[in-house]
């Protein structure tokens, strides 16, 4: 008894500390943008040193400035679309419980985005609204809900069959009132989880698809831009360009990940609602 | 009013064998029908046949000579399941699981022992037989004309079983809701109903 609540202490102290990590980066990073952008000649291409965490890169910017700033604005966006993503994810999973001709038309979207690489979609969307942060948004928005879509609507075909579900329709409620009523409160944990892990694929097909030319535009200092303009610079030597912010990168997903699979067991043990 | 059954066939699977075949039943408003049968004869499927959870393959089930599918919305015949643990939403608290009942009266919760610090706790914090009574009450509401009773207090001691069914009894002739109980157990239908009947025949 107390072995599992002390588990269940750590787990959320864990997800706390990865939390506040997070926070830190990306509110961080929106203060540096200004020394992000700021180019100085008499330091340019200085590898790491104690002052400049990261180096500096041909124009004399500050590397660790413009990886924070990249990363505040990955995560942002990150966070913006894994919060619509997953609210379609949301509606599309319930409403299989409203009827099977829903069922079906939700089942053959789903299918439909999932048997084309999320990036082609990506990019055809992004082009579609301008690129930039409302192209980049929209488009994983509208491409990243399908598996969660699964899981839910998965969810919400299993329940359809419980007694106490059938009883409420014999008890003269309504489809709309069983799905919320009933079935939310099922689904929420796999909601939760879901849209904290959607986040790194997030983040990464966004760095992506900027390093690819598609998403946000190259003056803003996103890590998808940095990446792609320091491997004209690698070949000469300058490996720091892309170590530290492709590093830093991959900590902050692998951080969404960890906080997300915390969240999951915290809120997935049978007492988490007791 | 008159609920019955008219020669209806039903089987689970298309290979399965018929559990029944022409088979025809009649209850009436404010009698209580017992159901005797041993176990895997179909008493459960009997219950659901009757309150419109399954549909029989052919033959109608009546309500005042209309089609109970045919009734929308709050469903005039409920049943109260065996295992109470299933027939509860387990996220759900008490309170709004009775709350889905049609204008449940005041003293029904009395009537049938239901304490008040029950209300705010989740099903799986309440015993089986706790459970059932909040299973009982949530059938009993102001719409209900018939009541099907599938081995309701296996589960209970001898006082809490013979408590409950002199409520029901009482309830139900009270607002002449008509009840068809099905149990193996012969002493208890003898005791109860006001007419028996053997599925094995």
């Amino acid at each position: 008894m107390l072995a599992s609540w002390n588990n269940r202490k750590a787990l959320l102290a864990k997800t706390i500390i990865l939390t506040v990590f997070l926070i830190i980066i990306s509110i961080g990073g929106i203060f540096m943008e200004e020394a992000a952008l700021e180019t100085d000649f008499s330091r340019k291409n200085l590898s790491p040193c104690f002052k400049y965490l990261f180096g500096t890169d041909n124009l004399g910017r500050d590397m660790f400035a413009r990886t924070m700033c990249g990363l505040s604005a990955s995560i942002r966006i990150g966070i913006l679309a894994s919060a619509f993503s997953s609210v379609i994810a949301l509606v599309f999973g319930i409403a299989a419980a409203l009827g099977k001709r829903i069922d079906f038309i939700v089942n053959f979207l789903i299918d439909l985005i999932m048997s084309v690489p999320h990036i082609l979609f990506l990019i055809i969307i992004s082009l579609c609204f301008g690129k930039g942060v409302r192209g980049v948004v929209i488009g994983l928005s509208l491409t990243h809900w399908t598996s969660l879509a699964r899981v839910i609507r998965a969810e919400v075909v299993q329940l359809k069959q419980q007694p106490y579900i059938k009883i409420s329709g014999k008890l003269g409620k309504g489809k709309l009132y069983i799905a919320f009523q009933h079935m939310l409160p099922h689904v929420f944990p796999q909601f939760a989880a879901g849209l904290v892990l959607m986040f790194p694929h997030a983040v990464l097909h966004e760095a992506s698809i900027t390093f690819l030319g598609f998403g946000l535009s190259n003056e803003q200092p996103a890590i998808g831009v940095i990446l792609s303009e320091s491997t004209k610079y690698l070949v000469s030597g300058m490996w720091w360009l892309a170590f530290f912010p492709g590093v830093m990168l991959v900590i902050v997903v692998i951080c969404f990940y960890a906080a997300g699979n915390n969240l999951r067991k915290v809120l997935n043990s049978a007492s988490a609602h007791n | 009013m008159i609920l019955e059954a008219k020669n209806i066939t039903y089987k689970y699977r298309r290979d399965s064998k018929y559990i029944y075949r022409d088979f025809s039943i009649k209850v009436e408003s404010g009698s209580r029908l017992g159901v005797i049968a041993p176990s895997g004869f179909g008493k459960t499927t009997l219950c659901k046949l009757l309150s419109g959870y399954e549909k029989p393959l052919s033959g109608k089930v009546l309500l005042d000579g209309k089609n109970l599918l045919s009734y929308k919305g709050y469903c005039p015949v409920q049943m109260i399941w065996q295992q109470p643990e299933i027939a509860v939403n387990p996220r759900i608290k008490m309170r709004s699981i009775l709350a889905e009942g049609d204008n449940l009266r005041e003293s029904l919760l009395e009537d049938l022992g239901i304490k008040d610090e029950w209300m705010d706790r989740y099903p799986q914090e309440l015993s089986g037989g706790e459970l059932q009574r909040f299973c009982i009450a949530r059938a009993l509401g102001e719409k209900t004309k018939f009541l099907l009773a599938d081995e309701i207090t296996t589960m209970l001691d001898m006082v809490t079983q013979s408590g409950i069914w002199h409520f029901l009894i009482e309830e139900t002739v009270r607002r002449n809701i008509g009840m068809v109980i099905v149990s193996h157990n012969r002493p208890l239908l003898e005791h109860v109903c006001t007419e028996i009947y053997n599925l094995c025949q």
